[in-house]
């Protein structure tokens, strides 16, 4: 096989193991649990009232900020990663290259600063 | 045929009994697995305990001695618990949520290396599994929130997403300097490497092995590191997700029985996944605090343990101690503080590495 392929070839095995263990468990109550579902009881949670409207409503803009924010800066640690690793071999050429990599990306960061995009309220 | 001959080798082989070249990697993974469950349940019995003596109180205390079985009575009672569906839920994705947030939480260990040559998978690129799996997480949640159909499940699910996004930056930046440091992706050799070069050699004690370890060099990420595992996981004081006085139980609220239960138990095993990395990447991993006689005879797999459950004793105690924050200051302490600091700490660490060429191997340390 492989020896790559034969490196994760446990993390799958694992995983499996790990979905039957889970898979076991959620299915035992379905066996041998008391069960009496009453329309009362299998209603949404909203404090003791009927529920008003459907729960998937609007909701506030910033969570999409947020999220996109995210993928800025989680795009730049997974680009980081490999200069990390490599770091002895790039020497100065790459210290400075990623430097002004994160330079750009501070400029952006501290202009959505100024603009509010962190702000909660 | 030989290739299923060797394929059952590798998954069922026992040597003791004159079949098979090497112990079957299913055993391997079920003893990980089994080992990792019962640790988890008396983690939990240990968080109780420890919140309760903080508060005056005896904690659990009934089940078997010193409430020691309590967690095995409480999986017991999950399992007789009915389950329960809500009507206006969408089926398939409620009950999915939880086994993606358990899975997910569990399939993180396989790299983990308990002791030299301990993981089950000593993959190269291992923190960035790690980081992988931590990531999607995420799904867990907000599927759950979102197939809920109920209004607190749904703002708890968008709160806690977006906590655990934006701490997953500064952690994300975090492990750069630890790597820039240690200069590899695998979590056994990043524990090699806090042993071979540090502080410890620098000052001419080389025995004096806890010295070495990157706490002290790169403290601030520490700090930093140890503050957003502890919002990465929901752990209060940044259980806002959860703050059960506004949100009943956010995400969660909808469940019952063993759905709730692996919630839980996703929570927790990530929560011992934190400590487990901030051992490897902080702590020194399986190594001796001192490298002199009694103390280096004692297994890598107890300083391991013992380690993982000092980290684990501040986060409880974080918990006991500590109110639970505001929302916007979360996010403000996130954003605006751990994010610059961890950022410029990434410059710093580069930096001073690339002028001194400290921890580099075989140089000048």
């Amino acid at each position: 096989m492989n020896e790559l392929l034969s490196n994760y070839l446990p993390i799958l095995i694992f995983v499996g193991l790990a979905a039957v263990i889970g898979l076991a468990l959620m299915i035992a109550p379905f066996v041998i649990a008391y069960k009496k579902p009453d329309p009362e009881k299998v209603s949404a949670f909203e404090a003791g009232f009927d529920a008003f409207d459907d729960a998937r409503m609007k909701f506030d803009v910033r969570f999409y900020l947020v999220s996109i924010l995210f993928i800025v800066f989680d795009l730049e640690v997974a680009l980081l990663f490999p200069w990390a690793v490599a770091f002895r071999e790039v020497g100065w050429f790459g210290f400075w290259s990623v430097m002004i990599f994160l330079g750009v990306l501070t400029i952006g960061f501290i202009y959505e600063w100024k603009k509010g995009a962190l702000e909660w309220d | 045929m030989d290739f299923v001959v060797s394929a059952l080798d590798y998954l069922l082989g026992i040597p003791i009994f004159g079949w098979g070249t090497q112990v079957g990697f299913i055993y391997k993974g079920l003893l990980l697995l089994v080992a990792l469950l019962i640790f988890t349940a008396y983690i939990l019995l240990a968080d109780r305990k420890i919140w309760a003596a903080v508060q005056v109180r005896r904690g659990p205390n009934v089940v078997g001695p010193f409430g020691l079985l309590q967690s095995f009575a409480d999986l017991l009672k999950f399992v007789f618990k009915e389950p329960v569906i809500p009507a206006s839920s969408d089926k398939v994705l409620f009950l999915l949520a939880p086994l993606v947030t358990s899975i997910l939480a569990l399939s993180a260990y396989a790299v983990i290396p308990f002791d030299k040559g301990w993981a089950l998978a000593d993959i190269n690129i291992g923190v960035l599994y790690i980081f992988a799996i931590s990531s999607l997480g995420v799904y867990g949640v907000i599927i759950g929130g979102w197939s809920s159909n109920s209004k607190y499940a749904f703002l708890g699910a968008l709160r806690s997403a977006a906590q655990m996004v934006s701490y997953e930056v500064s952690i994300g930046l975090v492990i750069i300097t630890v790597l820039l440091v240690a200069g590899s992706l695998n979590l056994t050799d990043i524990v090699t490497a806090q042993q071979s070069g540090g502080i410890a050699h620098m000052l001419g004690v080389p025995w004096l092995s806890i010295l070495n370890w990157y706490w002290l060099p790169l403290f601030p990420m520490f700090v930093v590191f140890y503050i957003s595992a502890l919002a990465e996981t929901n752990r209060p004081p940044f259980d806002l997700p959860e703050g059960e006085s506004e949100l009943v139980a956010g995400y969660m609220v909808e469940y019952s029985s063993t759905p709730y239960l692996l919630f839980m138990l996703g929570e927790y095993i990530a929560i011992i996944l934190m400590c487990s990395m901030t051992t490897i990447l902080f702590l020194g991993g399986w190594a001796s605090p001192l490298d002199i006689a009694p103390f280096n005879w004692i297994p890598g797999v107890v300083w391991f343990g013992l380690k993982l459950c000092l980290v684990f004793f501040m986060f409880a105690m974080a918990k006991a101690m500590v109110p639970r924050y505001r929302y916007d200051q979360l996010m403000r302490i996130g954003w605006k503080v751990f994010l610059p600091i961890s950022l410029a700490m990434v410059v710093i660490v580069a930096f001073v590495l690339q002028l001194t060429g400290w921890g580099w191997h075989g140089g000048a340390v």
